[in-house]
């Protein structure tokens, strides 16, 4: 029991994470039907600028409630200018492409954004971690069952999940109350009619990227935080984020969020209940969770099932 | 946007040299491999000898994989899965009985086990490619790769099987070097053959014909699924080969080397060739391999510039350094397909 539960906190502040990234593909993908390969490594830009931050931070003795809230958004602020830059140069000439095309510059940025950071002059490829700016500790446990084990919350868990339902909770509002955000779902419904609606849809499709890739930045700061700072630490995370919206329904933010999270939960309960040596296997199971799911319901959980009509 | 021409009988290619003309033709070609490939060992230099291979292995996969990606139109992003399935398969027996093989019928051996390896990842195919079928365009994509990564995943795991060592995480190591430049491009003769007088024979306009429009086609009376599982069946086929004549080519095989990185590389073959033109594939795969080994007098920015010679080429050319066409065919073929 204690396991589960224990499993079950690490998989929903894992799946926060997930949820984060999530939340860009989908976005991307709804307003302009692309696969944005790139954005696992937006995530990992952002974890480079917290290194970058944190290392003089901690030079400068800055107190941790001053330095906490400038690497967020110092990191959020540097992917959400990467993330229009991309958009800008790369994918807006090719918009009336084919979308296959689109795609291949899309792994095409992916390329040059890792292999630049593994540069020494640009970062490198050894990994790095992050100099401690949060001690990472319990803020909360219990003890559970007959054995009186403990459950523990970290600090750092606590951060994961509520970053995650606060931007999730941001986005929700401006999607759903603000005039840009009317403006975001006229685009995904129908680029060319909402265009003719008046809607300016370079400048919504630019602020998509904008906002995915500042939540990917706030993903790459808890990672940051958790694991270490790798140039390809964008790879594995980023599939997995992009087969949470998938499996959430791409298009769909509620389901961003829920594919996020049970993508934490698949993986983390696998890896508690396998024996040790078929840990590698939890990679290989969140593939199989997905190709069954894609089987039985091709449109995610909270997708619209979509009939093609001639 | 170019004018949507209709495809009209006058306009498809018709094949005016007898078929048994083309198979002596292919055998004579084949045959003309061997001196070369003596040539090639006695007076050339090891690394050029070894890239030209690597050349070769590339356009097989590249090739094979525009069958899928390119001809029939489904987007699939696992192409080293199966290119992993053949290399192991070829791997772990030819390494099993590398001692017990005599030497006169050693051709003989890696005949058969280059064709085993095709037709193992070729059942692959098959088993990916029948449920898979439901789904299309991204969702298949994606599909893809997961069953890519399983792949991967798996051979990391996987000590041995019996008693024929597979190696899991390490890899495999000392297999027999084997492939040389006959064998690698007797195999490109007979992939970018087969599978351009499939695509381009009566039999193979359903191919195309699945791409441009699946309902339409459908509509045709064309059975769809029948033509996207034989695309995988035959893609695949040809990867599980690549993977044999590169995992003897190297000695060793790193489960790590099939993850879909790998694929995509591949995917990029077929792209900026021009999906759909074989012998696009065929360019891309000489250029995509050869680029990055004149880059290595930049060292560190090697792989920078690749990649962004990658995005300007697509900015520039999105449609591919040929397009819809063959090099060969002045005459414009179908339509460059919108969406």
């Amino acid at each position: 029991m204690h396991v589960f539960l224990q499993e079950l906190i690490n998989g929903l502040s894992i799946g926060a994470v997930y949820a984060l990234i999530a939340l860009g593909y989908t976005m991307v993908y709804g307003v302009l039907k692309l696969i944005n390969f790139a954005h696992g490594d937006v995530y990992m830009v952002g974890a480079v600028i917290a290194y970058e931050l944190a290392v003089k931070a901690v030079a400068a003795r800055s107190p941790i409630w001053v330095t906490l809230p400038v690497i967020f958004l110092g990191a959020m602020g540097g992917c959400a200018i990467l993330g229009f830059v991309i958009e800008y140069l790369c994918y807006r000439p090719l918009r009336h492409r084919p979308r296959l095309v689109a795609l291949i510059t899309a792994i095409g940025v992916s390329l040059l954004l890792e292999n630049l950071f593994q540069n020494r002059l640009v970062f490198g490829a050894t990994p790095r971690i992050l100099p401690e700016l949060l001690p990472i500790r319990p803020a909360l446990s219990w003890a559970v069952g007959s054995e009186k084990a403990p459950v523990v919350v970290t600090n750092l868990d606590l951060i994961s999940m509520g970053l995650c339902l606060a931007m999730m909770a941001v986005l929700s509002w401006f999607v759903l109350r603000t005039k840009m955000g009317l403006a975001l779902r006229a685009v995904s419904f129908r680029v060319d009619t909402a265009s003719l609606m008046g809607i300016n849809t370079n400048r919504v499709i630019s602020m998509t990227f904008v906002l995915g890739s500042a939540l990917a930045a706030v993903a790459g700061v808890v990672d940051a935080m958790r694991y270490q700072v790798d140039p390809l630490m964008g790879l594995i995370p980023g599939i997995k984020a992009f087969i949470a919206a998938v499996l959430g329904g791409i298009g769909s933010i509620p389901g961003a969020l829920l594919g996020g999270l049970l993508m934490g939960l698949v993986e983390t309960l696998l890896k508690g209940y396998l024996p040790a040596q078929y840990n590698n296997y939890s990679n290989a199971a969140a593939f199989v969770v997905l190709i069954l799911i894609l089987l039985v319901r091709p449109s995610g959980l909270l997708g619209k099932t979509t009939v093609e009509k001639v | 946007m170019e004018a949507q021409q209709a495809p009209t009988a006058t306009m498809l290619h018709r094949n005016q040299v007898p078929a048994w003309i083309m198979n002596v033709a292919l055998v004579i070609v084949i045959a003309v491999l061997w001196p070369i490939s003596v040539a090639f060992d006695k007076y050339l230099d090891s690394y050029v000898l070894d890239v030209l291979i690597r050349i070769g292995v590339a356009i097989i996969l590249a090739v094979s994989l525009n069958l899928i990606n390119g001809i029939t139109g489904q987007f699939s992003l696992g192409h080293a899965g199966f290119m992993a399935l053949g290399a192991y398969t070829g791997g772990v027996l030819l390494k099993h009985y590398q001692n017990q093989i005599p030497g006169e019928l050693l051709p003989a051996t890696f005949i058969g086990v280059t064709i085993l390896g095709g037709v193992v990842a070729s059942a692959a195919g098959l088993i990916v490619g029948i449920p898979t079928l439901r789904l299309s365009g991204d969702y298949l994509a994606i599909a893809t790769l997961g069953f890519g990564e399983i792949i991967a995943v798996v051979l990391n795991q996987i000590d041995s099987i019996g008693k024929f060592e597979v190696g899991g995480s390490a890899g495999l190591h000392n297999i027999p070097h084997i492939t040389n430049f006959f064998w690698t491009y007797a195999w490109v003769v007979i992939c970018v053959v087969v599978i351009a007088r499939l695509v381009y024979s009566a039999k193979g306009k359903p191919f195309f014909a699945v791409r441009e429009d699946e309902i339409a086609a459908a509509a045709m009376g064309i059975d769809t699924t029948y033509y996207k599982v034989a695309a995988f069946v035959i893609g695949a086929f040809f990867a599980g080969v690549a993977g044999v004549l590169s995992a003897t080519l190297s000695g060793n095989l790193d489960p790590g080397d099939f993850n879909f990185v790998k694929s995509i590389v591949i995917v990029v073959m077929v792209v900026l060739g021009g999906s759909g033109s074989i012998t696009g594939s065929v360019l891309a795969a000489i250029l995509l391999t050869y680029l990055p080994e004149q880059l290595r007098a930049f060292e560190d920015w090697r792989l920078v510039i690749y990649a962004l010679l990658l995005i300007v080429m697509m900015l520039v050319r999105p449609e591919g350094l040929l397009g819809n066409r063959e090099l060969w065919w002045t005459r414009k073929r179908l339509a460059f397909p919108e969406e």
